[in-house]
């Protein structure tokens, strides 16, 4: 990590400072505290978060071989296991990172937004480790599909505020965190999920995600003698994204893709405002959301759509600044899978691997059913998080579709469970 | 008239609403009734879907106009057809004004509001860092850039805020978004010290409810006080209980002379500047 962009609000046309004039002293502040205690180790804060992910975290996580699939495919795929860290997903890189952070800048509270759940647990359990009190935003859609993490939530302590706006999904949780921040900025911090938002946020969060792929370039160079061919990721907001890519990115013989939600369909229902994907990387055009300029999911006028993905931790209608840079620069390729095909995936890894992913993490795996012939000899992905908490919907989403790769789940019905 | 001079003379009152809140007929005529209730600006809302300076009230107002359809294009089509003499300031989002038109940037957005006679702008998620756009696009047009000074806003932040802004400077009475209180915080006073030298009239908004809150805000020494949930409330009322939008326009009208006569009251309270 270098010192010389951490002033830097830009990534190329990207990021920015889009926020109300009431949060700008705050992100200046926390601007300055990235600088010192990330960037400068200042008071040894980032000897004390390494110290927290492998002691409380449990890092480093293993690049397991995965036999059956490299076995199908005839190619050598490895999968980083984010889903071994503390609470289930790579979250906890950054949710205990900007909890320390916080607690080094003297904040008396944590606030955070969470789609899928796993943020916000992550979060909470951050927060309880390091004895914060935290308050999670979260829409009603999500808490009504994602009800393990809600409870996770609550029993690490923290309050979860239902947020009813709009679709009720992540985008509305954002707006809504945001609000809090705006009233409480002076004993407050604002624990953002992914890289996304205003500076400094993106770069921060890139820098606490990015022991991801410093432990997994290292270990691939251990385990094979070289880098690998290609390095997948799913990308919601893109912190999974850019903390497996990060210190691949001037490895520039690694191909790095960024795999979206392609939900239903890729085509835009124009006349109700809804994409019903979450591909704003491939799909969205330039603009301004939640602080930062970048590809967003927009209707002609502007106005932010409803996005839709069978996960709800890849349902967000943009996507960090730096993500969309890399995709216009050529460095990354950003391609998408549907929610048939990421469920298909799901039920693949977890029967051939056993390794049951987040719905999130399967878009990856979808990816590489269908073209793992252009991928190379050596593939690394990124196992973001487990699937515990996806199985209420993958049970409802599977009794509705036709797979031959599905477990046949009518045993629930034999002893009227109904699939719930 | 220009923005500055709607505040020359006595307080101004500030009103906003959500253009096309409940619907575009409804409100014209609210509209046209804060002017008859004594408006001297009014700071109309183009609606953005995710609007995070907002409270709730106002998130309700958004909501109600778009699914009415307002767009970018009917709002201007709806200045043009508002039957008032007093100057109309956009508040917006800065991805509506950024999207607006063939070509990128702010100009064409800028360019159709001079064509509507729209006098000004304020968008709250738009601080002075990353205004140069925007700015230059007034300047071109001829319109004015209102910058929100927040109580925590200091220092460097003050000194390039007071070199962009022009109309007036939109001072927030207190941290937080919009939306009606009981109380009138001490935040206030404070910012409006620290605005002192600046040369723009300063109008307080955020949370100003009543003819009592403007007279305190004018006496501790505003030009102005912005009013906008307070007003918002009385559209979202009418609307919820199917009031006749006549009687609605008749309770707004009440409520700006209301307030308007609280401002002017707050004035005469004012210690009264040495002539020299
Ligand atoms: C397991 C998992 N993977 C991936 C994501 C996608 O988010 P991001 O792209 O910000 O990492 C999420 C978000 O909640 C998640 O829970």
């Amino acid at each position: 990590m270098s010192t010389d962009d951490a002033h830097d609000p830009k990534f190329g046309e990207y990021g920015g400072q889009y926020v109300p004039e009431a949060l700008m002293p705050a992100i200046e502040e926390l601007a300055d505290a990235y600088r010192r205690y990330v960037l400068e180790n200042e008071d040894g804060f980032m000897d004390e978060f390494r110290e927290r992910l492998a002691d409380f975290g449990g890092r480093p996580t293993p690049l397991q071989y995965a036999d059956q699939l490299s076995e199908r495919y005839d190619t050598d795929v490895y999968l980083k296991r984010e889903d071994l860290l503390h609470g289930g997903a790579h979250k906890l890189n950054n949710a205990l990172g900007q909890v320390l952070l916080a607690k080094y800048m003297g904040k008396e509270r944590i606030i955070a937004e969470t789609g899928a759940g796993q943020h916000g647990t992550a979060t909470a359990m951050a927060a309880a480790h390091l004895d914060m009190p935290c308050e999670i935003y979260m829409g009603e859609t999500d808490i009504a599909r994602q009800r393990p993490n809600v409870f996770r939530m609550r029993i690490n302590g923290a309050e979860v505020n239902p947020v009813t706006v709009g679709r009720g999904t992540l985008k509305e949780a954002i707006s809504e965190t945001m609000r809090d921040w705006a009233t409480t900025v002076e004993t407050t911090h604002y624990v953002i999920g992914s890289v996304v938002g205003p500076h400094p946020f993106p770069k921060m969060v890139r820098d606490f995600q990015s022991v991801i792929s410093e432990e997994a370039r290292e270990q691939c160079i251990e385990k094979t003698g070289d880098l690998p061919d290609a390095v997948l990721a799913c990308a919601g907001g893109g912190s999974n994204t850019m903390g497996t890519f990060a210190e691949f990115v001037d490895d520039s013989e690694v191909d790095l893709y960024a795999v979206e939600a392609g939900g239903s369909s890729l085509q835009v229902d124009e006349e109700k405002g809804v994409a019903p994907n979450s591909a704003s990387l491939s799909t969205g055009g330039e603009g301004v959301l939640h602080g930062a300029r970048t590809k967003l999911l927009q209707d002609r006028d502007g106005q932010i759509m409803e996005s839709h993905s069978i996960s709800a931790g890849l349902d967000y209608a943009g996507v960090g600044p730096e993500l969309a840079h890399l995709v216009d620069e050529g460095r990354v390729t950003p391609v998408n899978v549907d929610d048939d095909a990421a469920l298909e995936a799901f039920h693949r890894l977890s029967q051939d691997e056993g390794v049951i992913p987040a719905l999130e993490t399967a878009h990856a795996f979808g990816f590489l059913e269908g073209h793992h012939d252009e991928v190379g000899d050596t593939v690394v992905v990124n196992v973001s998080g487990r699937g515990d908490k996806d199985l209420e919907t993958v049970i409802e989403e599977t009794s509705k579709r036709d797979l031959d790769i599905a477990p046949d789940l009518s045993l629930f019905e034999q002893i009227g469970g109904g699939g719930r | 008239m220009s923005l500055e001079a709607a505040f020359a003379d006595e307080p101004a009152f500030v009103p906003y609403l959500a253009a096309g809140d409940p619907t575009y007929g409804a409100s014209l005529e609210y509209v046209e009734a804060l002017a008859r209730g004594g408006a001297d600006v009014i700071e109309l809302g183009l609606p953005f879907s995710e609007p995070i300076a907002e409270g709730k009230t106002i998130q309700d107002a958004i909501v109600r106009s778009l699914e009415a359809g307002m767009t970018p294009a009917r709002f201007f089509e709806f200045v043009e057809d508002l039957d008032v003499d007093v100057p109309v300031v956009c508040m917006t989002y800065y991805n509506l004004i950024y999207q607006y038109g063939a070509e990128e940037g702010p100009g064409p957005f800028v360019e159709r509001a001079a064509e509507v006679g729209i006098e000004g702008f304020v968008v709250p998620d738009l601080p002075a860092e990353e205004a140069g756009p925007l700015r230059e696009a007034c300047d071109e047009f001829g319109l004015d850039l209102v910058f929100i000074v927040a109580p925590t806003t200091r220092g460097e932040r003050l000194e390039t805020m007071m070199d962009q802004v022009s109309g007036y400077v939109y001072v927030q009475a207190r941290l937080g978004v919009t939306g009606a209180r009981d109380d009138v915080d001490d935040a206030t006073e404070e910012s409006l010290a620290r605005l002192a030298d600046w040369d723009v009239p300063k109008a307080v908004g955020f949370g100003i409810k009543t003819g009592e809150h403007a007279e305190r805000i004018v006496s501790a020494g505003a030009d102005g006080v912005i009013v906008g949930s307070a007003l918002v409330d009385i559209v979202a009322e009418g609307h919820e209980s199917g009031a006749p939008v006549d009687d609605v326009a008749d309770e707004l009208e009440a409520k700006a002379r209301d307030l308007k006569e609280g401002a002017l009251r707050g004035a005469q309270e004012r210690p009264q500047p040495e002539r020299t």
